[in-house]
């Protein structure tokens, strides 16, 4: 429960509140992480099973949570919904021709959900130059580090992983090389 | 004289378009002085409540600024060929403008800025000009805006900057990781880095509290007033004088001007989309470096049958844009160039143009980490980084923490061809023409952009870095940072204002913004636009009191 809103404004508190807003611009930043839909709206399930799984390639789990666990896959959904309707053509026509392709490379295979990591590199590798790769890529990346409200970064795993604290709100020294410095 | 707000029929004494950096400054000194304004700003009136670091709406949602749905744009290289549709400028899109999210640069002009073509010589297949006003001319009003606003930085630290009459009101901003390895670098290579003056608080000011280095200035509101927007800062007193009405929704379409040429007042859209005349004694345009030149060519009438203020032709012409150059690099210990503002080191050391490098140009050099969350996944790793998979998410995971940029501001060398125009096809959902632009990079600006960047990879070399990589294109393209437009000068035959921001066509019309410059100096424009926007409205307050 360390890192809950709660716990990080009373350790802030001691430090910052003092701080003419501070304690409102915190309580803003926590207010802006509102909850988060957790049903698939737009896509049918087996397309969102299909999806969540070449997600799960470009940012794998591994021994921290990837795409899957960040829920990307609302993201995707939510996108296609509303904000981004006019890529709906795109995922549908690139989802077609990836199956396509994935029965032609593994014909004994049902889904691309159901392909094996390796083959479903093996498939992705095939058609990452295509456009439908680049936006699911693109999708993928800004579902994973995206405030949570927008339905990804579940847990807030991305900012998690690359080390990002979601404090708004710090004080010098800020890294290894400005100590020194910023301490005297 | 009545109070603020006013009717749309009462003829106030000055209209204002646009709240932007430089409109808002113009509103306050006017409305200050007495005057009665009202200022049209296109975008919402939105507060520091409604700022968020939600970084997917602000960096890819329009939300703080134009909407290319809404307001597209169109782009070709070279005016023989047919636009096509493509974003091609951004710009602050509600009350304060650019101000609101920009990441707070706030370099002044040096004083060579004004006149490069005497010092330097004509360049060929460009404008290169002379301003009509020198540094000596501005510096009071540079010294107006840092005091107004509330500038941090350290006078005096920057061997190459003009002399100044007072120092910076604030002391300047704790330095980052960034700043320190860039500052070490560089002084091992006999360079002269210095505290970045930024237009961030670093300590209480004037009723706004200091920065609480939340790291998200580039792009972003500030929710704590910490940055010196003109919303934060001077839009306030405009309206505390009961003399300025800040409207904001109004799309404006149009200057409107009477049979003896003079304005009359701004057409404009309100959030209704129904015309409205807001009337006035004196219009002033501080629209920006697109907008305000797409302003003046709507204008047009019988009498201005090219557009308004442009019997010159030079409406739109000798665009001046944000020419950049990115180095990066990667060290062994965390940075967390997350927290805190983005910029707290720069250099001028390669700014002034010199003929021995064979060609125009030059430019400032700053520390800095511009990459949040998302951008850093989509776009921040390092060459030879797989594009996704589990190296991709390994090297995110090793190196977001320990990553800087160095970003070098370029000068952008004025060519009458490169300009802003009204596309004849492309509507905007107002029924308005789109802006086109015409934009090809001249050969120079190209050159100093390599120069630069190779200044900047020597630089990291000396700084200890584990892996260095750089970026230039030869091929920019417009996108902020817009100048030249509306250029000044005192011949009326190549310029559209004369020295004091007045139209030479229209006796009761000003342009101020970026719009006016005749040169770009070396991007960071705000400080100069701001001065500017100072300068103006003292001119304006002289000529409506009937003194010039």
């Amino acid at each position: 429960m360390s890192d809950t809103p709660l716990a990080r404004r009373t350790v802030l508190r001691s430090s910052l509140l003092l701080i003419p807003g501070v304690a409102e611009a915190l309580q803003h930043a926590h207010d802006s992480a509102k909850a988060v839909s957790a049903h698939i709206e737009y896509l049918n399930p087996a397309d969102a099973a299909d999806i969540e799984a070449m997600a799960g390639e470009i940012i794998p789990s591994s021994d921290s949570p990837g795409a899957k666990e960040a829920g990307v896959i609302y993201f995707i959904d939510r996108a296609l919904a509303t904000f981004d309707k006019d890529k709906r053509d795109l995922y549908r026509e690139g989802l077609a021709a990836a199956r396509a392709r994935r029965s032609a490379m593994f014909p004994e295979s049902s889904s691309i959900a159901a392909l094996s990591t390796k083959q479903r590199i093996t498939l992705l590798e095939s058609i990452e130059k295509t456009p439908f790769f680049s936006t699911l890529r693109e999708h993928t990346i800004i579902a994973f580090f995206a405030d949570p409200q927008w339905g990804g970064n579940r847990g807030k795993v991305g900012w998690k992983l690359i080390g990002f604290e979601d404090k708004f709100a710090f004080q010098p020294p800020f890294g290894y090389y400005d100590a020194p410095e910023n301490r005297q | 004289m009545s109070r603020a707000p006013f009717k749309p029929s009462e003829e106030v004494d000055f209209v204002i378009v646009g709240s932007g950096a430089a409109g808002g400054v113009v509103a306050k000194e006017l409305a200050v002085a007495g005057f009665s304004v009202v200022v049209l700003e296109q975008g919402p009136y939105l507060r520091e409540r409604d700022f968020t670091h939600d970084e997917f709406s602000i960096s890819y949602q329009s939300v703080l600024t134009n909407d290319y749905h809404s307001q597209p744009n169109t782009f070709r290289p070279s005016p023989a060929e047919k636009a096509t549709l493509k974003p091609s400028v951004g710009y602050g899109r509600q009350v304060g403008g650019g101000s609101v999210h920009f990441t707070g640069n706030y370099w002044r002009f040096h004083e060579s800025d004004f006149h490069e073509k005497s010092m330097f010589g004509a360049v060929p297949g460009a404008s290169l000009e002379d301003w009509p006003i020198r540094y000596a001319d501005l510096e009071p009003y540079y010294t107006k805006a840092e005091q107004d606003l509330g500038i941090s930085g350290l006078a005096g630290s920057n061997p190459f900057d003009g002399p100044r009459s007072k120092p910076y009101p604030l002391p300047p901003m704790p330095v980052k990781s960034s700043g320190v390895i860039f500052e070490r670098a560089a002084r091992k290579l006999g360079l002269h880095p210095f505290p970045a003056p930024v237009a961030i608080l670093s300590q209480p000011f004037k009723g706004r509290g200091a920065c609480i280095h939340c790291g998200f200035c580039e792009q972003f509101g500030c929710e704590m007033k910490a940055k010196s927007s003109t919303l934060a800062s001077v839009i306030p007193m405009a309206e505390k004088t009961g003399n300025c009405e800040i409207r904001s929704g109004c799309y404006v379409r149009k200057i409107e001007t009477d049979s003896a040429g003079r304005a009359t007042g701004a057409i404009y859209f309100d959030k209704q989309k129904r015309e409205v005349l807001q009337r006035a004694k004196a219009v002033a345009v501080c629209a920006n470096g697109a907008e305000t030149p797409r302003l003046l060519l709507m204008s047009k009438s019988n009498r201005f049958p090219e557009g308004l203020a442009n019997s010159s032709g030079m409406v739109g012409k000798n665009l001046m844009v944000d020419v950049w150059a990115e180095a990066y690099a990667q060290f062994e210990h965390p940075l967390n160039e997350y927290k805190g503002i983005q910029v707290t080191r720069v250099l001028h050391d390669y700014y002034a143009a010199d003929a021995k490098r064979g060609f125009y140009g030059g430019g400032g050099i700053d520390a800095r980490f511009n990459y949040y969350p998302i951008s850093y996944g989509l776009t921040g790793s390092a060459p030879g980084v797989p594009k996704w998979g589990a190296e991709f998410k390994k090297s995110l995971a090793a190196n977001f923490n320990r990553q800087m940029t160095m970003e070098g501001h370029c000068s952008s060398i004025a060519v009458e061809s490169n300009s802003f125009s009204l596309d004849p096809d492309v509507k905007d959902a107002w029924g308005l023409p789109a802006l086109r632009t015409t934009y090809s990079p001249h050969p120079d600006d190209v050159k100093t952009r390599r120069f630069i960047r190779d200044r900047m990879v020597e630089i990291f070399e000396a700084s200890g870095a584990r892996k260095i990589w750089s970026e230039y294109e030869a091929d920019v393209l417009p996108s902020v940072h817009l100048m030249g437009t509306c250029r000044m000068g005192s011949d009326p035959q190549k310029s559209v204002v004369n020295a004091n921001h007045r139209a030479h066509d229209v006796p009761n019309l000003f342009l101020a913004d970026g719009s006016s410059f005749v040169t770009s100096g070396r991007q960071q424009p705000t400080a100069t636009i701001q001065a500017l926007a100072y300068r103006a409205a003292d001119k304006m307050i002289e000529w409506a009191k009937g003194k010039a």
